[in-house]
């Protein structure tokens, strides 16, 4: 099969080209396409990308698969190459390091903006902050996000302002702790959020939504959001 | 850099309600313009009892207002989504400027000149 992989090494490389490959998958097995990547490396080992657990849990190698972001990891080759050919880029948007590797600063500074922890004042209870099954199960669907930013990096307002608009993956966390009955910082986060950019550049595109490979919803959790800050304002 | 000074309300959730309500008034009133339109033989005098009458004359006028806050919303966002450094260089912030000052003078104009219309001779 063919491979068109983004290679760019900023020490060398003027500008980001892409180089191909050839290769012959070992038994024509249906391998992913992380699996693919470690093949390719060894005919040239210069080829950089992120990787981690290898299962789709940390959310290293996300990458952008024949136009989709996924993870390398858990994406299976049939579900990716067309007729025989496989583009491999880095997640769009975000400034490349070195061939896949990418600068999630801008991610995470979105990230760190909603303030991702439980936020409550109030004296500790002697063991735990107790929550009801019900008030627990809001938490599910928001909870699992493993920040890998393939929503974020394939959203257009996200590609647009990513200074200033949180994007899909923050506003998905973000959710998660105005869900959180244990969480008393409600009004402040959501005054952070009223702003033109933050939540409101969500243009109900739902990219993030049809590439999240933990099958998650932002798009929802963003309506909430702005359901929230409507019923607070009136 | 891209900021939010020029934006309509400076509030995004007011923005986005803004944007709702006028886009509800204005499919209102083409439903009754383009309705009137349908009844048949509408001529000079028609048209002009129709925009003789104060109700119809507030309910232009909203429309208008609403033309002007629902565009400009839109134009704002437009601006702020695409003319920024990556596409325009350092220039990026004079040109958005010069972009949304003209919106804005359209947008007067529109708005003077159909009250002109609606109440002038
Ligand atoms: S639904 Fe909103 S957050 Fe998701 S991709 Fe579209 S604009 Fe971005
Ligand atoms: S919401 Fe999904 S796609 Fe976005 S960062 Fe979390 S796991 Fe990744």
């Amino acid at each position: 099969m063919q491979v068109s992989l983004y290679r760019y090494n900023p020490e060398t490389d003027e500008a980001p080209y892409m180089q191909d490959f050839t290769l012959e998958v070992p038994g024509g097995r249906d391998i992913m396409v992380l699996k693919l990547l470690e093949l390719l490396k060894e005919q040239d080992e210069t080829i950089s990308y992120r990787r981690s657990c290898s299962e789709g849990v940390c959310g290293s190698d996300g990458l952008n698969m024949n136009g989709k972001n996924g993870l390398a990891c858990i994406t299976p080759l049939s579900e990716v190459v067309k007729k025989g050919k496989l583009s491999i880029k880095p997640l769009p948007g975000l400034p490349v390091i070195r061939d896949l590797v990418v600068d999630m600063d801008q991610f995470y500074t979105q990230y760190k903006k909603i303030q991702p922890y439980l936020i409550n004042n109030e004296p500790p209870p002697s063991k735990e902050r107790l929550q009801s099954p019900e008030d627990r199960a809001k938490l599910d669907g928001l909870y699992e996000c493993i920040l890998c930013a393939c929503c974020s990096t394939a959203c257009p307002s996200f590609w647009w302002n990513p200074d200033k608009f949180i994007g899909p993956a923050g506003l998905l966390q973000a959710y998660r702790f105005l869900a959180d009955s244990r969480d008393t910082a409600t009004e402040e986060r959501l005054a952070n959020l009223e702003d033109p950019f933050s939540v409101f550049r969500c243009r109900g595109i739902m990219n993030c939504v049809n590439v999240c490979p933990k099958g998650l919803n932002p798009t929802r959790a963003i309506g909430h959001i702005r359901n929230m800050l409507l019923q607070r304002a009136v | 850099m891209v900021t939010q000074v020029t934006s309509f309300s400076r509030n995004g959730l007011s923005d986005w309600v803004v944007q709702r309500v006028t886009a509800v008034i204005l499919a209102v009133y083409t439903l009754v313009v383009v309705g009137f339109l349908l009844l048949g033989d509408i001529g000079y005098t028609e048209w002009s009892t129709l925009f003789d009458q104060t109700w119809m004359q507030i309910f232009t006028l909203l429309a208008i207002l609403s033309t002007c806050a629902h565009a400009w919303i839109g134009m704002w966002t437009i601006g702020t989504d695409y003319i920024r450094e990556h596409y325009f260089g350092s220039g990026a912030d004079g040109i958005r400027f010069i972009y949304q000052i003209t919106c804005i003078i359209a947008l007067a104009i529109y708005l003077i000149w159909s009250i002109k219309i609606l109440w002038g001779n």
